[in-house]
């Protein structure tokens, strides 16, 4: 029995000839700010979509409190807590701001077909508390005002942001955030840091972050998993990744 | 539960006063249309459940209207106690055996997208109306012919606008709730919306078999209408007529759909004059050149994704 | 054992007509990742064109080569034209559109080219000229081998021997399969992705309008809605054989032929058209990418 949040054991991913992913193992206790680094194509998001069950991988084990993931749907394995956000963006563009974070409450819903038809308490009742539940969340983001507006319609940068509150709708225990400073400036960048220490704290969360910006990953995540070519190259907090060889080489090269 | 009764009540009272008006004051023929109108509209409303809010895009609407055809006008000729007030009970079971052949197609099709689920549906749509053309026990191709029809013009309007509120509101209210938020989550992103825990095949199933379901009944209201049904008339062109109905009103808008259904049953009379001119018939020339040019021009279709409310509302802030 | 021999031929030559057709739609497919309608409405066109041309040279009641020839190209010319004129202006404007629409604009052209076909050339059949005498060949054990078959199959082979020359070393052809491929990158590459598309609608109509000449020959009757139900079954092989993939085209339109003349010679004929709906449900539902398709994963 692990005491971990999540237990990744010895995943292997293959497509046809191509191993994406070569025995990776990690593990997160809850609670912590997590990265995952690697130069482009080490197969961060390609981890991502194997923790979240969009692909089943080749070899290994799961655990998210000691269940094991394997094998489930991915709308499964947010029904038991772990969510994600998107490299690009997956917002439902059509549909508002509010009603976006709304989607993401689904799961907490009981009421039925019938009770919808037939306007019965019940479905008052949880609409209310679920519309309020994202009001709720918007407004810590600042993006209360907007509520109506199509998702589409949000400057880049809040579009990033709109993504994170939809993900915490789902009330996770563990968020996959896939490159969420991707196109933010340097104040756009700390502002999210702040954000992501503040939900981190404020929601008991447990997150683990796909980043280029070193700056954003050094700065706030307590444990660093480096991969390369889909295998684990080092680990560890980040003043022992900023210094260590084999990172330097992944990224740079070697030196002729 | 005032709530959940007042504002169907209202409509059908309206539509009861404006079938009064009907009543006296048109031919038979134009009445015809207008129930034809009223069928149309479920049809479009239905497959716009499917295609429009869902996404998902079906070809084989015909096919479950043959259904709930057949299965009524089957027990209203052999049973004569259905005839009466039981033809309820068949309206009823046609939409539930409907209902039920949609959820056979659609269990292995919806994991299919787009293009592959279009064919498949059309194929499936195809299937039913051989399958009908070869089943000498509902008739074979000759169909079934003599069902009763109901005692007067404002009786059969009466039971069409019915279903047709019945119809319109349970999607309606279904497409608020958190259910409908979840048809639209997948026809807007699948995988994010499984990635926030919507089980997206279960949604497409629910939206296909409650679709089929009316247009079902939309078939049984048919037949006890035209008091004559085969095989020959549910083919793969009245699938497209339908979806040519939800894509000139706008996918994703009942208005849309409602208002299209009334322009495309009444457009043979438009085009009636046209067609004593020149003495050819053009009629469906002009419906696909209408298709062609909606979908280049202006796909989003008359209403687009809103409803009369929200225009309304536009012009009216526009003005204030 | 006989008569077995006898469904084998007429199966093989029904399938090398569905196969014409069939490779019109995966070449499409594979180019554009859309299901061209309209296709078999084309191949309609085509057998009319070539019925009013036999008219007008009065060649109806000449049979032989030079009637072949002149209709052959005739159709060629008028189906590549049609075809063109269909991507120019009913799918182009919508390459950047979702695939539901440029689906239901096929759809659009597709009943257009039928119901106008109605209106011109009038709704009932009309009696396709007799393109080559029709004899038999030579008959070994109670089989008749006829000309009408061995044209078929002859011409059929060298319309997809041609056609594989050019997709395999030409010029065009690499830029069609690069295109096919990766559309942007061929672009980037320097390849003109319209005129590429362009001849792939040319070349598929071709081979249509080929197929309409062969169906002519074997059952002379064409009325303006005779694509709907070939076209269907060409589908259906094209799919069963991995839609976009050329030589799955063929191989399913193969089997489509031989099974339909099975099914009809062994159990009934009023099974004929539901057979192909049959076999495309199967073949969705257990493995849609087909016999040679490659599934395509979608990148998140």
């Amino acid at each position: 029995m692990s005491a971990n949040l999540l237990e990744v054991k010895n995943i292997t991913m293959q497509f046809g000839g191509l191993k994406a992913v070569d025995s990776l193992s990690f593990s997160i206790p809850k609670g912590q700010l997590a990265g995952l680094i690697g130069p482009n194509g080490a197969g961060k998001t390609t981890v991502f979509n194997i923790l979240t069950g969009v692909y089943q991988p080749t070899k290994g084990e799961i655990l998210l409190n000691n269940e094991n993931l394997v094998g489930k749907k991915t709308y499964q394995i947010s029904d038991l807590g772990m969510t994600r956000t998107f490299q690009n963006i997956r917002l439902f563009k059509n549909l508002t701001v509010l009603e976006n974070v709304l989607i993401a409450t689904h799961q907490h819903i009981s009421y039925g077909h019938l009770d919808s038809i037939l306007l019965t308490n019940k479905y008052k009742k949880q609409e209310t508390e679920m519309h309020n539940k994202a009001i709720e969340l918007l407004k810590i983001f600042h993006l209360e005002s907007k509520a109506h507006e199509k998702a589409s319609s949000l400057p880049y940068g809040e579009q990033r942001k709109l993504e994170i509150v939809r993900a915490m709708a789902t009330d996770p225990c563990l968020i996959l955030l896939d490159e969420p400073a991707a196109g933010m400036n340097h104040s756009e960048t700390h502002h999210l840091m702040e954000t992501i220490a503040k939900i981190r704290q404020d929601f008991k969360l447990t997150i683990l972050l796909i980043e280029h910006d070193m700056k954003l990953v050094m700065g706030i995540c307590e444990n660093i998993t480096v991969l390369d070519h889909g295998v684990k190259i080092d680990e560890g907090p980040a003043k022992k990744i900023q210094i260590s060889e084999k990172v330097i080489q992944a990224y740079l090269g070697v030196e002729a | 539960m005032i709530n959940t009764f007042k504002a169907p009540v209202l409509t059908m009272i309206v539509l009861l006063i404006i079938g009064i008006a009907l009543d006296l004051g048109l031919n038979a023929y134009i009445q015809l249309m207008v129930l034809y109108a009223i069928i149309n509209a479920i049809l479009a409303m239905s497959l716009n459940l499917v295609s429009g809010y869902t996404g998902q895009f079906s070809l084989g609407h015909a096919g479950f209207m043959a259904i709930g055809a057949y299965v009524s006008a089957y027990f209203s000729t052999r049973f004569p106690f259905f005839a009466g007030l039981g033809i309820i009970f068949t309206t009823v079971g046609g939409g539930l055996l409907a209902a039920f052949a949609g959820w056979l197609v659609g269990l292995p099709s919806l994991r299919l997208k787009g293009d592959y689920l279009a064919i498949v549906t059309l194929g499936f749509g195809e299937i039913i109306r051989v399958a009908l053309l070869n089943m000498n026990a509902l008739g074979g191709a000759r169909g079934i012919s003599g069902i009763p029809s109901f005692p007067s013009f404002l009786i059969s309007y009466s039971y069409a606008c019915a279903w047709a509120v019945i119809c319109f509101f349970v999607i309606w209210r279904l497409v608020k709730s958190s259910h409908g938020r979840g048809f639209l989550s997948v026809r807007e992103d699948e995988i994010a919306a499984q990635a926030m825990g919507i089980n997206t095949t279960q949604m497409k199933v629910h939206a296909f078999v409650i679709s089929s379901f009316f247009a079902g009944i939309a078939g049984a209201i048919f037949s006890h209408i035209t008091n004559y049904i085969s095989p020959s008339t549910f083919t793969f062109l009245l699938s497209v007529n339908v979806v040519i109905m939800v894509v000139l009103g706008g996918m994703g808008s009942m208005t849309g759909s409602i208002t299209a259904a009334i322009f495309i049953t009444a457009m043979p009379e438009l085009l009636r004059s046209l067609q004593d001119i020149t003495g050819i018939d053009l009629r469906m020339v002009i419906y696909s050149l209408l298709l062609i040019f909606v979908m280049i021009l202006r796909p989003k279709g008359l209403f687009g994704e809103s409803e009369i409310t929200d225009v309304w509302r536009k012009y009216v802030r526009k003005s204030a | 054992m006989q008569d077995f021999i006898q469904h084998l031929i007429n199966g093989i030559s029904l399938g090398s007509i569905y196969a014409l057709i069939a490779l019109g739609y995966t070449m499409v497919y594979g180019i554009l990742q859309m299901i061209n309608f309209a296709h078999a409405d084309v191949y309609m066109i085509g057998a009319f064109t070539a019925y009013y041309t036999a008219k007008w040279m009065g060649l109806e009641n000449s049979p032989g080569l030079s009637t072949l020839f002149i209709l052959l190209f005739s159709a060629m010319f008028v189906c590549s034209l049609l075809g063109l004129a269909i991507e120019r202006f009913a799918y182009r404007p919508l390459r950047n559109s979702p695939k539901l629409n440029v689906l239901i604009t096929a759809i659009g052209v597709s009943l257009f080219l039928e119901f106008t076909g109605q209106v011109v050339f009038g709704a009932d059949p009309k009696v396709f000229p007799e393109v080559m005498k029709d004899f038999v060949i030579s008959s070994f054990g109670g089989i008749d081998l006829k000309s009408s078959d061995v044209t078929v199959l002859g011409v059929s082979l060298v319309a997809m021997v041609l056609l594989n020359f050019i997709v395999q070393k030409t010029k065009m052809g690499r830029a069609m399969r690069a295109v096919s491929t990766n559309a942007p990158v061929a672009s980037m590459l320097g390849v003109n992705t319209n005129r590429i598309i362009s001849f792939t609608f040319i070349v598929g109509s071709s081979l249509a309008a080929i197929g309409s000449i062969l169906v002519g020959m074997k059952y002379p009757k064409i009325d303006p809605l005779m694509g709907m139900m070939i076209g269907m079954k060409a589908f259906v092989a094209a799919v069963l054989g991995g839609i976009g993939n050329i030589q799955g085209a063929v191989l399913g339109a193969l089997i489509m032929g031989l099974s339909e003349e099975m099914v009809v010679a062994y159990i009934s004929s009023t099974y004929r058209d539901a057979l192909a709906f049959g076999i495309l449900i199967v073949i969705l539902i257990i493995k849609p990418t087909g016999l040679f398709g490659k599934y395509a994963v979608e990148k998140v």
